[in-house]
C-alpha cells in the first residue's frame, strides 16, 4: 500500500482516538461514522445540489433518484427503530412554520450559488474545493446568526409538527415510500433519454442509508450538519467576548449546555469533523488532486450566498441532511415541505447561477 | 496575476485556514472545564434520552 494511503489512514485513526480520549467512546464512534459519511459523499460524488441542477437543466433525474433511494432505504431502517425505541431514539420532528417555508426556499436558491448544500459544502471543503473553503466561514456565521434569530422566526406562526409515526411505523413507512415513489414516477418520462443510472450514486445511496441508520443507533438522533456549524460560530463569538446568556437560542437549554461544553462533546460537530477529514482522505486516496481556482467575483458571490445558506438552514430547521433526510426518515411532514420549497428555491438559484461566472470544468464543480 | 501563483497563494491560505481551525478546536477542548458524565457508547439500549442539540430545534 502506498505510504500516502497509510498516512491518510493514520490521520483518521489519530482523529478518532483523539476525540475518544477527549469526549468518550460514543463521540469517537460518531467521528468514525463521520469519516464514513465524508468518504462516501466524496468517493461517490453524492450531492443534492448537482442532482437537482442536473434535473432542472438537463432533465436528468439520476441524481434525484439516488436521493429518493437514500430516503427510502434510510426510512425503512430508521422508522421501525424510532417507533420501537422512542425513549432512547428521537426523530427530527419540527413544526410547519412560515420560517420553514421561507427558509427552505432561500436555502434551495443559495445552495446553487454555493455549489453545495450542508453536506456538500462540508465534503467539498474537506476535499479542498476553493469555492467551498470560501463558503465555509460564512456558512458558519450564517448558521450562528440564524440559530440566534430562530425563535423570532418561529414566533411568526404556522402549524404544529405532524409526526406520521403516531399512526404506527408500518403506515408511516408506507406513506414515506409512496411519497418517494410518486416523485420518482413524476420524473420517469425523462429517464429514458438520460442513459443508464450511474452505479456510484446507487452505491452512495445504499452506504449513506446504512451510515444514517448507524448514526441514529449510536447518537440517539438523526444525522445533522448545521447545528454543529452554528455552534462553531457561537463558540468563536463567545471567545471574542460575546455573552450568550440573554440570547433566545444560545442562552437556553439544551443549547446553552452545548455552548459551555467542549465542542467535541457535541454530536453534530464530531460527525462534521469526521466528514471533513473523510472527504479529504477520499479525495487524496488516488493521488494529488488538481484544482481550478474560480474568479474572485465567483468566490465573492459564493461567500455571500454561504451566509444565506447558513442563516436559512436555521430558519428551516436544518439543511438537506437535518431537515430533508432527517425529517423524512423520521416521518415528519416538515421534511417533505422542506423538499418541495427547497426544490422551488433551486429553480431560482439555477437561473441566478447562469448569470454569474461558473467555473467550467472545475474538479469539484 | 499568474494563475499558478494565485493557486499557490490560495493553497497556502487553505492550509493556514485548516491549521487555525484545528488549533481553535484543540484550545476549546482543553480550555472548557465542564463536568459531563460520559454517555453509554450506544444510545440504542442505553435507557437514556439523547442530550439534545439537533438542527430540528431540539
Amino acid at each position: 500500500m502506498p505510504i500516502r494511503r497509510l498516512l491518510l489512514i493514520a490521520g483518521a485513526l489519530v482523529l478518532v482516538f483523539a476525540v475518544t480520549l477527549l469526549a468518550g467512546l460514543r463521540q469517537g464512534l460518531l467521528t468514525l461514522l463521520g469519516l464514513g459519511f465524508g468518504a462516501v459523499l466524496q468517493g461517490c460524488r453524492f450531492g443534492f445540489t448537482t442532482g437537482w441542477r442536473e434535473y432542472l437543466e438537463r432533465r436528468n433525474p439520476h441524481g434525484l433518484w439516488a436521493q429518493l433511494l437514500l430516503l427510502a432505504l434510510a426510512s425503512s431502517l430508521m422508522l421501525p427503530l424510532l417507533a420501537q425505541h422512542s425513549g432512547e431514539l428521537v426523530g427530527a420532528v419540527a413544526p410547519l412554520t412560515f420560517s420553514l417555508v421561507l427558509g427552505a426556499f432561500l436555502f434551495g436558491a443559495a445552495m446553487q450559488l454555493t455549489d453545495g448544500c450542508g453536506s456538500g459544502t462540508l465534503y467539498k471543503a474537506g476535499a479542498g474545493s476553493p469555492l467551498s473553503v470560501v463558503v465555509l466561514p460564512t456558512f458558519v456565521l450564517g448558521s450562528f446568526l440564524g440559530a440566534s434569530h430562530q425563535p423570532a422566526w418561529v414566533a411568526l406562526g404556522g402549524l404544529p409538527p405532524v409526526d406520521l409515526l403516531r399512526y404506527g411505523w408500518p403506515l408511516a413507512l408506507a406513506l414515506t415510500l409512496s411519497g418517494c415513489a410518486l416523485v420518482a414516477l413524476l420524473t420517469l418520462p425523462q429517464a429514458r433519454a438520460a442513459g443508464p443510472w450511474p452505479r456510484r450514486w446507487v452505491i452512495g445511496a445504499v452506504l449513506l442509508a446504512l451510515l444514517a441508520a448507524l448514526h441514529l443507533i449510536v447518537a440517539g438522533q438523526p444525522w445533522g450538519i448545521v447545528y454543529g456549524v452554528g455552534l462553531w460560530g457561537a463558540k468563536a463569538f463567545a471567545a471574542l467576548g460575546w455573552n450568550p446568556a440573554a440570547d433566545p437560542f444560545w442562552g437556553v437549554a439544551p443549547h446553552a449546555a452545548r455552548l459551555a461544553e467542549p465542542i467535541v462533546y457535541d454530536v453534530t460537530s464530531v460527525t462534521n469533523f469526521g466528514l471533513l477529514y473523510g472527504a479529504y482522505a477520499a479525495s487524496r486516496w488516488h493521488g494529488p488532486v488538481t484544482t481550478n481556482l474560480p474568479s474572485a467575483r465567483r468566490l465573492l458571490v459564493a461567500a455571500a450566498a454561504g451566509l444565506v445558506l447558513g442563516y436559512s438552514s436555521r430558519m428551516a430547521f436544518g439543511c438537506n441532511v437535518g431537515a430533508l433526510l432527517g425529517g423524512i426518515t423520521s416521518a415528519s411532514l416538515h421534511g417533505w415541505v422542506w423538499f418541495a420549497m427547497a426544490f422551488l428555491g433551486s429553480m431560482v438559484g439555477v437561473r441566478l447561477r447562469r448569470r454569474i461566472d461558473v467555473p467550467q470544468g472545475a474538479v469539484f464543480a | 496575476m499568474n494563475t499558478n501563483l494565485r493557486l499557490r497563494r490560495f493553497r497556502r491560505f487553505t492550509a493556514l485556514f485548516w491549521l487555525g481551525f484545528t488549533v481553535l478546536i484543540l484550545l476549546d477542548a482543553f480550555s472548557s472545564r465542564v463536568y459531563r458524565p460520559e454517555p453509554p457508547p450506544i444510545a440504542l439500549g442505553s435507557g437514556q434520552a439523547p442530550g439534545g442539540g439537533h438542527c430540528s430545534g431540539r
